[in-house]
């Protein structure tokens, strides 16, 4: 197949994949912007900041299980991926800090300064860390060409 | 294998939430020293809300021997509130919050969805007194009309003469009212009070001093632990005390969550009222209270709780206010939301009840095992509460499911309680079992 179409100069592109990289950064920014939001909830106690974490997280967590979803099926459907130690990376690092948003929306239900102090911001950090673990390797998946664009002559 | 352990780190981290479980005897948290666990939060906060089912026809709680019970009215539309005039007819307060509290962080839709379980269906229209007439006594109305329609959820009434006053969730009304007839006058607004878009707590109870020269009302807090903020509990959580000549008002005693079953003391100048304390805190805490309530006293909410306990969710902390917080009189165990108190003064009842509390326990929705749904009965000594709690009207619940929720409750001219069941669109009627 990568013969075929490394002769022919053709290129396909995944379905999925692209649908992919759509969803994941939504994900990734919610989840960051929450740890700024938690951060200044931390220093100023103005509850309007822990409500915009809330929001961060639930909306982080709406678009990262569609990701999810999505990357799963990636995986299902590709041998390629599932061949590269990046992808195995990347799909554990993103489910990861998807788990730890989806206690710290928990957390943050707490009403109060304990939604974020000590524990939800703990887990945003956590969370975040991950996250940018995600990115970090998602560059590194063969998301959206199926096979690489072949050189020109 | 590496995939594994990040797994199963993350599961380690969700379940380390849930070891505080708080396993301690309800019985404890009876009376003046509650046993007060530590606070402690589950990552899920424990909910168990009893599906309403209602009442099938002939059904009613249980009473313990030598009493009966019966319905005085069914097919009501959200009975709230029961208040007995002197001369035998009853007004039946029904009462609804219709307003919508505003979604500022989602676990609101998502929390009210899940208490929307707790609250019936009742079709017909709430939101008005009735009087109920029963010329003979015997606990079965003859006729029953609408003596004041179209109130704003309206929870408390007090007779003051030829005037009765009517606590609406947004201000307290006086209408024009001799006891004997079925209409009132036109109404006159004495004063409002805190509702607006929030009101969380809406419920506002009223009693009136003995000499009748003032009012006293309930104003509950507009949040569960000032998670609104501060701006939004201006003059809540308190219990006001209004002239009902000109309206003018003065917080007398703050720091009470959601004050209700207002009511003085029979025989003595001292108000009493029973507390829902804070939730999310862990299935055994913190209970809620019946109080005496002192002129200018600091209760607590929502810097502490039961004295000094502070509760580190509340930011910033105001530790000297604290300092002054005094401690409530008798716990009732946790999340039982007393919302009805009466003292009995009747005398068909035998003696150990008279001057006696009886509490109306709307029941739990936030621990895992149901606490309240019943009518408890105080045992009171030289006005003060003595023993624990004695299971009076029961079986609200049965096997998980509300068939009914009791909430205000009352004695009447025959000496008989009187208990709002607003799930179970049903008004109850206790006398002993000899006849009346």
């Amino acid at each position: 197949m990568a013969e075929i179409v490394a002769r022919t100069g053709s290129r396909m592109t995944s379905a999925t994949g692209p649908l992919y990289l759509l969803l994941f950064p939504v994900a990734i920014v919610c989840f960051l912007l929450a740890l700024v939001t938690d951060i200044v909830y931390s220093a100023t106690a103005f509850l309007m900041w822990l409500h915009f974490s809330e929001w961060l997280i639930a909306a982080g967590l709406l678009f990262g299980a569609l990701a999810a979803v999505v990357l799963l099926i990636e995986f299902f459907a590709r041998a390629v991926i599932r061949a590269g130690a990046f992808g195995w990376a990347h799909l554990v690092l993103f489910y990861a800090a998807l788990l730890v948003e989806l206690c710290n929306a928990f957390v943050h239900t707490i009403d109060g300064w304990t939604a974020v102090v000590p524990t939800g911001m703990t887990l945003s950090v956590i969370g975040t860390i991950l996250a940018i673990g995600a990115v970090a390797t998602v560059f590194l998946v063969p998301l959206v060409w199926v096979e690489h664009r072949p050189v020109r002559p | 294998m590496k995939r594994r352990v990040a797994v199963a780190l993350v599961f380690g981290l969700a379940l380390a939430g849930c070891d505080n479980t708080q396993d301690i005897d309800k019985a404890t948290q009876y009376g003046p020293n509650p046993n007060l666990p530590e606070p402690s939060r589950a990552l899920l906060p424990r909910m168990n809300v009893a599906k309403v089912i209602g009442w099938n026809s002939g059904e009613t709680p249980s009473v313990p021997q030598g009493f009966r019970i019966e319905a005085v009215a069914t097919g009501l539309s959200s009975p709230r509130n029961v208040y007995p005039l002197p001369n035998g007819d009853l007004l039946v307060i029904e009462s609804k919050k219709d307003a919508k509290e505003p979604i500022e962080r989602p676990k609101r839709p998502v929390m009210g969805w899940i208490e929307a379980k707790a609250h019936g269906e009742s079709a017909g229209p709430s939101n008005r007194i009735l009087l109920l007439r029963d010329s003979n006594g015997d606990g079965k109305p003859e006729s029953q009309t609408v003596l004041i329609d179209h109130l704003d959820s309206p929870f408390g009434v007090v007779l003051i003469g030829n005037n009765l006053y009517v606590a609406d969730t947004d201000a307290i009304l006086r209408f024009p009212f001799t006891v004997g007839e079925t209409k009132v006058g036109p109404a006159a607004k004495v004063c409002d009070l805190p509702a607006g878009p929030i009101n969380h707590h809406w419920t506002k109870s009223l009693t009136a001093s003995p000499d009748g020269s003032k009012l006293y009302v309930g104003v509950g807090s507009n949040s569960n632990a000032m998670e609104r903020g501060v701006d939004a509990e201006m003059n809540r959580a308190a219990i006001w005390e209004v002239d009902p000549a000109t309206g003018a008002f003065q917080v007398f005693a703050s720091g009470l969550r959601n004050p209700n079953g207002l009511t003085f003391y029979p025989g003595s100048g001292t108000l009493w009222t029973v507390v829902n304390e804070r939730d999310e805190l862990g299935p055994n805490l913190v209970p809620d209270y019946m109080t005496s309530v002192k002129r200018g006293a600091f209760y607590g909410w929502p810097y502490s709780y039961w004295g000094q306990h502070v509760d580190a969710r509340v930011q910033p902390q105001k530790p000297e206010l604290v300092k002054s917080a005094i401690m409530p009189d008798y716990g009732l165990s946790s999340h039982v939301a007393p919302l009805g108190l009466v003292f009995y003064t009747g005398t068909s009842f035998p003696a150990q009840f008279r001057g006696g509390a009886f509490i109306g326990e709307h029941g739990s929705w936030n621990r895992p095992e149901p606490n309240g749904y019943k009518v408890v009965f105080i045992r009171f000594e030289n006005g003060r509460p003595v023993g624990a709690p004695m299971d009076f009207v029961t079986d609200f619940l049965k096997d998980g499911k509300a068939r009914g929720r009791p909430v205000g409750v009352a004695v009447d001219k025959t000496g008989a309680l009187i208990v709002a069941d607003d799930v179970g669109n049903t008004v109850w009627r206790v006398t002993p079992a000899a006849g009346t």
